[in-house]
């Protein structure tokens, strides 16, 4: 017979358990189940106070398990693993009961019911306990170099902490240069510092860094493995030319007659080649072939490029490439995409040439962009008398996004200023809320107040060309509630640029299934904690940065891609890490080799020794998710700290008051039925 | 003084529906978080077990929690294509259905074992999903297995009776 | 005296065929030995014995009992409590009384059902008068009786304490041997053990075997299946990937899938979850539809699942629910299909 003595503590969590649960009646009754050698509740369980209760406990009553009732596993499974330890219990004998977030949160206005439901769920865990066995964390090799995708401002960020650093970046950009968004705008909030000033610098060093290897034009296709140990295949697009041969001179996108709409870096204003190299400033300096828009590849004939190039450089014949490389660990750094302003149709963009987006407008005020900073009307000459900016286009509504997208108040301020600067035009700036939380952002509302912008607060209703005075007439009018004097009104403008919203990339959700990690409805990464670990996942060794985890601008992205590069640091520092020992494996003893489990692992790592007539487990491809251990017939199988005893057991615990024999629970007053 | 769930179906008696949940560590488990940090309400008739993936949802143990009195089985995981071990939801999907075609040969209504997906994200779709459920088997009522397989001489003797007295009506051609 | 006497033998037969009766037989010439070894004192298919004689023993008297069949009725039961109370080793002897075996399946209905379909419903049968079975029946001489009739099929175990188990429909002789074998040179395995091996049918079936994806069932009427290859990699079913090893896998060695009769391997505590986790697990489906569609040509899968151990299984029976006072078998009439909206 086995020597069971468990320790159970309820956690009052303050008023946020023990408002709803009735932890001192949960802790009482506990104390009669079968194996249990101590029940107490306590204020805080997770305080320095409450893990030295369980210390004590452990040590001086030699307890051989721990329940904690209180919060998510999620949250501090690993503060009571480590009290365990520290009291020589060993961390895989403890067990949580989550009555905070399964019970007192979700159960308000019903303690009855509510402290019922957590007895269960401590019967639960009680009884799982007394089956669990103890474990050894297995050990994981750090693998030095880092997997970055993502070569805009976060991505950046965190190559260069890492690489300055001494360890090997892989960078990933699926686009022919880095840079991101960033490199799109002229100034930046709240200072007005030019962005490419401030950019470029960081772009070539990354490109020039020893430690970084850049692959730009390249997509990731396959990741395998775990923290440590990931294998990532990529795909580098054939870029048409030989980057160890091409200087970068232009010579090419000079004399190439293909010229296409640019609708990536230019947002549709501009013209580009179809060899060419997205902007000036492009890191790494190497043109791309765009065979969508090449007449040699549309119709067999030009080769242009290829007479021209001094050096021999372009390469028709050249192939996608396919690499694989070995990383320790992974940041995803894959940024947003801009909402579509075309979906709210009464905004007229894509309809009246000079409702312009946001997008568009940084490349008009920039002086690389296509009218050299000349802040125009869509006709590339008239210069706007009077300007309307839009807010929360797409964003903060329920029609298309609930979120607030975080910039578009700052960026609108800029606009306003940026207009005035080179325009002198009125500026009317249509708000919901004008949002500036952070360092000297309200300073910079309050200039623009004092440049003289309308603000009128209200959403935009409507956008038209449809003039009902001879005022209006050849002009914009924006139609608006003005909540503030409770009035409708028609505003008269030559330009109206719209704010629109960040969204996630369109491939979101593939991306997190490919990493494995989570994404919330809308397409944003879910980071481990919201507050306390912002950067990491809930996969180990896989971490994201930038807006890519929520909308945010320049100075946030930078920090969170510093953040992420310092997690990895860390990790790359310690060389290992443990993980969780939670491992299948097969009992060749009794395996009769049906081989029902040989399809089962997404990972390949069963294998069939035909010889012996068994199959075998291999340990360091197994994750652990257990598919094959339910699978087995013939229950050969074991899954670890998941095994079919402790599952059943815990299903006993969890039906204590209804199996039979059990003290069936009754409500309302009701008399308690005897037991059968 | 009967449950509240008597109200709409006086087989409850005097005691609430108990659903056993199977909820995946990556993505139901952490929705089912979610929900309580955005205190979305449910009804206290489900008690859920953390398993690694819904892959590990051994039908045995659906079984066990029905024969040990519970009214229902709820299982939850990933949206297909978003299992945390790629594929682990598929083969959940794959028992789910073999094994409720073979309880609904045992009596047991399919609608008492389920299965569904809620990402982390979808604490509201979580708490969706415990609400119907309730709802459908609060209008199914108990099962109570127990009862069901115990089999008392009592019933034997009283049984035999009615074939004899009802005969007409039971036996009528 | 002790020392002289010869160890005392019972052979009980409750619900079951007789089959286990014969597997005795099945030793051959070793009967001879056992005859020899032991005082043979309760046979009711062989000899004649009556109750009272046991009654009258000693408890503990009998050293070992082997008790085949279900238990069905309620003299069923009153033997299986006193063999029980008059033996030391209680040792349940094949399916019926190990898991319910083909008795087991009445636990799909109910008796009334039973009652119904036998003595009236039935084909053959011949009944003008619609006579049923009474548990009293007045008759000149007096009162005959007949034992009262359950509802609910139940295994030997599910009744009374048991020390053994020797699974199989019948079991094969070498374990019969094997299990005389441990009780005379007193070298018994721990109370509770299954004699037997603890591998499954797969360990002595010599087809050979893939991966496994099944993308449809076929009947045996509807293929000639290959005889060096599995059968279910071939789509028939087998339930030897989830039965205990032992019978030199002798139905799928003449291309007929294992029926399950040894019942669960060790360790396994419903058989028939297990083959529903096994099956479902390597189909080759991954959408709602598909999936049904697969399971739409494995019509009656409690059948196929349950066939021996439906008695011994978590759930026992089939539902029965109140209707008008009486409990009545009912059976969800639909196929239960997979929500579409489960695609993503």
């Amino acid at each position: 017979m086995k020597d069971t003595r468990i320790g159970v503590y309820v956690c009052h969590c303050g008023h946020n358990i023990a408002g709803t649960v009735d932890v001192e009646s949960v802790a009482e009754w506990a104390a009669g189940l079968p194996g249990v050698a101590v029940s107490r509740d306590y204020k805080f369980m997770c305080s320095s106070l409450g893990q030295e209760l369980v210390e004590k406990d452990i040590q001086e009553l030699g307890l051989t398990g721990v329940v904690v009732a209180s919060c998510s596993p999620h949250m501090h499974e690993p503060t009571f693993r480590k009290a365990c330890e520290r009291a020589g219990l060993n961390a895989y004998l403890f067990e949580m009961a989550n009555i905070r977030e399964h019970a007192s949160w979700v159960h308000p206005n019903d303690i009855e019911r509510a402290t019922e439901k957590s007895k269960a769920l401590v019967a639960a865990a009680v009884s799982r306990v007394a089956e669990l066995e103890p474990l050894e964390p297995l050990v994981a090799e750090i693998k030095e170099p880092t997997l970055i995708v993502g070569g805009g401002i976060a991505g950046i960020s965190a190559a260069l902490e890492i690489a300055d650093a001494g360890h090997h970046v892989y960078l990933v950009e699926r686009e022919p240069s880095i840079g991101g968004h960033m490199a799109q705008f002229d100034k930046t909030f709240p200072t007005l510092d030019c962005s490419a000033c401030i950019l470029t610098p960081k772009m070539f060093d990354v490109g020039n860094h020893p430690n970084i290897t850049m692959m730009t034009y390249s997509e990731v296709e396959q990741v395998d493995g775990f923290i440590g140990n990931f294998t990532v295949r990529i795909r580098q697009k054939a870029r048409k030319v030989n980057t160890d041969l091409c200087t970068g001179c232009g010579d090419c996108w000079a004399k190439c007659p293909a010229k296409v709409i640019d609708t990536v870096f230019e947002a549709g204003l501009g013209y580009r080649t179809a060899i060419y190299r997205p902007f000036p400033q492009a890191v790494p300096k190497y043109p791309v072939i765009d065979m969508e828009s090449c007449i040699y590849f549309q119709k067999g004939t030009c080769r242009a490029c290829e007479k021209v190039c001094p050096t021999g450089a372009i390469d028709f014949e050249q192939e996608d490439e396919t690499v694989v490389v070995n990383v320790g660990n992974i940041i995803l750094a894959t940024g947003v995409e801009i909402f579509d302003a075309r979906r709210i149709s009464q905004y007229g963009y894509g309809r009246l040439p000079n409702v312009f987006s946001n997008l568009e407008f940084e490349r008009l005020t920039n002086a690389a962009g296509p009218t050299g900073g000349e802040v125009v009307l869509r006709d590339g000459v008239t210069r706007p008398e009077s300007v309307a900016i839009i807010h929360c286009v797409g964003s903060r509504d329920k029609n298309y996004n609930e979120y607030c997208s975080a910039v578009c108040c700052m960026a609108a301020l800029k606009f306003s200023h940026l207009v005035i600067e080179r325009t002198g035009a009125e500026v009317y700036s249509f708000y919901i809320d004008i949002r500036t939380p952070m360092k000297n952002y309200e300073e910079f509302y309050h200039r623009l107040l004092e440049e003289g912008v309308h603000f009128v607060r209200g959403r935009v209703a409507e956008v038209t060309d449809s003039a009902r005075t001879p005022g209006e007439e050849g002009k914009l009018i924006v139609q608006v509630e003005d909540t503030l004097i409770g009035k409708q009104r028609r505003v008269p403008v030559d330009m109206v640029i719209l704010m629109n919203g960040l969204e996630p990339q369109s491939d979101a959700k593939e991306v997190a299934n490919q990493f494995g990690i989570g994404c919330s409805e809308a397409g944003f990464y879910i980071e481990r904690h919201p507050k306390l670990d912002p950067v990491a996942t809930m996969t180990d060794g896989v971490f994201i940065a930038g807006a890519c985890q929520g909308p945010k601008d320049i100075p946030a992205s930078v920090a969170q891609g510093a953040a992420a590069a310092a997690r990895v640091l860390n990790l790359i520092g310690r060389g290992e890490v443990e993980i969780e020992p939670i491992r299948a494996s097969i009992d060749e003893e009794r395996c009769s080799g049906c081989r029902i489990c040989n399809n089962m692992c997404p990972y390949n790592a069963i294998d069939y020794i035909e010889d012996l007539g068994v199959s075998r487990v291999n340990p360091a491809l197994c994750k652990g998710c257990g598919t094959c251990v339910a699978a087995c017939p013939s229950q050969v199988i074991s899954g670890q700290h998941y095994t079919f005893d402790q599952l059943m057991s815990q299903i006993e615990g969890i039906l204590y008051d209804v199996r039979e024999g059990g003290e069936r629970v009754t409500y309302a007053g009701a008399e308690p039925v005897e037991a059968k | 003084m009967p449950s509240k769930y008597s109200e709409i179906n006086p087989a409850w008696g005097d005691r609430d529906p108990v659903i056993v949940g199977f909820l995946c560590n990556w993505c139901s488990y952490r929705a089912a978080d979610l929900a309580g940090i955005s205190r979305f309400s449910y009804p206290t008739t489900l008690r859920d077990i953390r398993i690694m993936c819904t892959g590990r949802l051994d039908p045995t143990f659906v079984l066990k929690a029905l024969r040990e009195g519970a009214d229902g089985v709820l299982v939850m995981g990933c949206h297909p294509g978003q299992c945390h071990y790629e594929s682990g939801n598929y083969k959940a999907m794959r028992r789910m259905a073999l094994l409720r075609r073979t309880l609904a040969q045992l009596g047991v209504d399919p609608e008492r074992v389920q299965l569904g997906w809620a990402s982390a994200a979808q604490g509201n779709i979580f708490r969706d999903t415990v609400i119907r459920m309730t709802d459908a088997i609060v209008r199914l009522g108990p099962l109570d297995w127990q009862a069901n397989i115990t089999d008392s001489i009592d019933d034997i003797a009283s049984h035999f009776a009615h074939l004899e007295a009802d005969e007409e009506v039971a036996y009528g051609r | 005296m002790a020392a002289k006497a010869k160890p005392k033998l019972a052979l009980y037969w409750a619900a079951s065929c007789g089959g286990c009766e014969i597997s005795v037989l099945a030793i051959h010439e070793k009967i001879l030995d056992v005859a020899e070894a032991f005082d043979i004192v309760l046979w009711p298919c062989v000899m004649d014995f009556k109750r009272q004689d046991v009654e009258a023993m000693a408890d503990g008297e009998i050293d070992v009992c082997l008790f085949n069949g279900a238990i069905r009725t309620d003299e069923n039961a009153e033997w299986a409590h006193l063999l029980r109370s008059k033996s030391k080793v209680m040792v349940a002897y094949g399916s019926c009384s190990s898991e319910g075996c083909i008795p087991g399946l009445a636990n799909f209905n109910d008796s009334r059902q039973m009652m119904q379909y036998i003595y009236l419903d039935a084909p053959s049968v011949d009944n003008p008068d619609g006579v049923l079975p009474q548990m009293e029946t007045q008759v000149p001489e007096g009162i005959l009786t007949l034992p009262g009739f359950w509802n609910t099929v139940k295994t030997l175990d599910q009744v009374v304490p048991v020390d053994y188990y020797l699974p199989g429909c019948p079991p094969e002789a070498e374990w019969t041997l094997a299990a005389i074998d441990a009780i005379l040179s007193g070298k018994l395995p721990p109370a509770g053990s299954t004699i037997g091996r603890a591998s499954t049918v797969c360990d002595e079936c010599p087809r050979v075997r893939g991966e496994k994806k099944i993308s449809r069932f076929y009947r045996p009427y509807e293929i000639i299946p290959d005889p060096d290859i599995c059968l279910l990699d071939q789509g028939l079913f087998c339930a030897g990937i989830a039965t205990r090893a032992g019978c030199g896998a002798l139905c799928p060695r003449v291309n007929r899938g294992c029926e399950g009769c040894y019942g669960p391997p060790e360790g396994v505590v419903d058989a028939g979850a297990k083959l529903i986790s096994a099956i479902a697990s390597v189909l080759d489906a991954d959408t709602p539809e598909e999936i049904d569609a697969i399971l739409d040509t494995l019509p009656d899968p409690a059948g196929y699942f349950y066939r021996f151990g439906l008695a011994h299984s978590l759930m026992h029976r089939v539902r029965l629910e109140k209707q008008n006072g009486d409990k009545v078998a009912s059976p969800v009439g639909e196929i239960p299909r997979l929500d579409p909206s489960l695609k993503d």
